[in-house]
């Protein structure tokens, strides 16, 4: 029988909602808003430095805005969002190149997938993000 | 039944033929330890409901026609057991990612026409005189053959598409079965290698459209892990396009058919079972 529906496709939610699949796939998510987030900083941060044309004194300024603490924090979630998408970057590399993941066997249930398998990786690096955030917060918030 | 309880199925009801637009129905049935969705499906259609439509036929998790979209994951109903979902109310949809033929029945066909478009055979073109008039057969040692095995089971039941990110916003993305027996056949020593199949995987929407989500290997109910085999995929796709670990034209010799009778027949029969 010839269809003629359109495919129901799940569009963004099906980007966004991870719902109950595995943890790696949370980290899909993640990997996908903090690279978009860097992207606009980097835009961000163009319009920022562009500021520099107006004079040393609006320079002076604005610079003195950014120390503030409301930016302070600003500054540092940009931070633990380059920390998370660098050392989760480093897991997608190997992952993606097939390493850490085991070997193919034959599926015998309760099946193991790569997914499992490389989950150490996955452990190690949201144990380094964590240590270099709390780190760089330390460094940040009490120099 | 001791153990017997209510559960509420939401149903996405929706006949082209009838219906403008989709509708949820809900229908309480009484469950009772070990009832799959697919047997909840037909008590509600025996009792209440007979014209919901939905596909199946094995009732085992053989013949890949029953995947649906079940508490938001997709599953086979026949393998899925109402009450490890551990919910009073569960949700049934067609498979999504796809277009709906009518109430939880989905139409397949991309994932058919993805397949294809991967070469989803042997293809060994040094060796043309045997692939058209065999003489014998590949050889082929346990090790060689565990380097794909698990692809192999793939049912295409199609829940991968349906559980991937990607396929939910790109029509043309091959998608995780697909890639995996483009895999499949690449490593498989009779096959000449990933050549023959680069104008599909090796292509915008192929294998790197995978950002390794790993829902399709989440949702596989054949644990075949159609993620590894798509980084597999990539790895060898890598290697070759920076000239390392580029296949010899493949290994598999021929065992003359003479020898394949001769083995065969050293092989003692099992003993009979039945008069
Ligand atoms: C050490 C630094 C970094 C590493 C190791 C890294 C690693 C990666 C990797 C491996 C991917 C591909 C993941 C996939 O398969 O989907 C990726 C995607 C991406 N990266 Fe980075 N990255 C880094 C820095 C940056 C920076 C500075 C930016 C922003 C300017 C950025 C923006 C993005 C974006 C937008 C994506 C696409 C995300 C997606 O498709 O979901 N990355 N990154
Ligand atoms: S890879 Fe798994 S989920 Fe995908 S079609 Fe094959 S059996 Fe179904
Ligand atoms: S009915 Fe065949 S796989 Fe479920």
């Amino acid at each position: 029988m010839k269809n003629n529906q359109p495919a129901r496709r799940l569009g963004l939610r099906g980007w966004v909602y991870a719902g109950k699949y595995s943890f790696e796939r949370y980290l899909y998510l993640g990997h996908r808003l903090s690279g978009l987030g860097l992207v606009a900083y980097m835009v961000l941060h163009i319009v920022e430095t562009a500021n520099r044309m107006r004079g040393e004194q609006a320079w002076a300024e604005l610079m003195a805005l950014f120390a503030s603490p409301p930016f302070k924090v600003i500054e540092y979630l940009l931070f633990a969002l380059a920390v998370f998408h660098a050392m989760n970057g480093i897991r997608l590399f190997l992952v993606e190149l097939a390493f850490f993941s085991g070997k193919p066997q034959e599926p015998v249930y309760p099946y193991k997938s790569s997914v499992l398998k490389h989950r150490p990786l996955t452990y190690v690096v949201m144990i380094l993000a964590g240590l270099l955030m709390a780190l760089g917060g330390s460094s940040l918030f009490f120099p | 039944m001791p153990g017997e309880k209510i559960i509420t199925f939401r149903i996405r009801r929706f006949d082209p033929e009838a219906d403008s637009a989709p509708h949820w129905e809900s229908y309480a049935v009484s469950v009772f330890e070990g009832m799959t969705v697919l047997e909840a499906l037909h008590k509600i259609k025996a009792e209440q409901a007979p014209t919901l439509a939905w596909r199946s036929s094995c009732r085992m998790g053989v013949c890949g026609s029953c995947g649906m979209f079940v508490n938001q994951l997709p599953q086979l109903a026949c393998q899925t057991q109402v009450l490890h979902l551990k919910a009073d109310v569960i949700s049934i949809e067609p498979l999504p990612n796809y277009p709906n033929v009518k109430d939880l029945v989905p139409d397949l066909q991309p994932l058919f026409e993805k397949h294809t478009q991967v070469k989803p055979f042997i293809i060994r073109l040094d060796d043309i005189q045997e692939m058209e008039h065999p003489a014998g057969e590949f050889l082929q040692t346990p090790e060689e053959r565990e380097a794909f095995s698990q692809f192999t089971y793939c049912i295409k039941c199609g829940l991968c598409l349906a559980a991937c990110p990607t396929v939910a916003t790109d029509p043309h993305f091959l998608g995780p079965q697909a890639l995996t027996q483009a895999y499949r056949y690449s490593a498989d020593n009779r096959d000449d290698g990933v050549y023959n199949r680069l104008d599909s995987v090796d292509a915008f929407h192929g294998a790197y459209q995978c950002h390794m989500a790993g829902a399709c290997s989440h949702a596989c109910p054949k644990g075949v892990d159609p993620a590894f085999a798509i980084q597999l995929l990539k790895r060898t796709l890598v290697l070759d396009h920076f000239g390392f670990g580029k296949k010899e034209a493949q290994t598999a010799a021929v065992l003359p058919l003479a020898d394949v009778v001769k083995a065969l027949e050293e092989f003692a029969p099992p003993p009979r079972t039945v008069k």
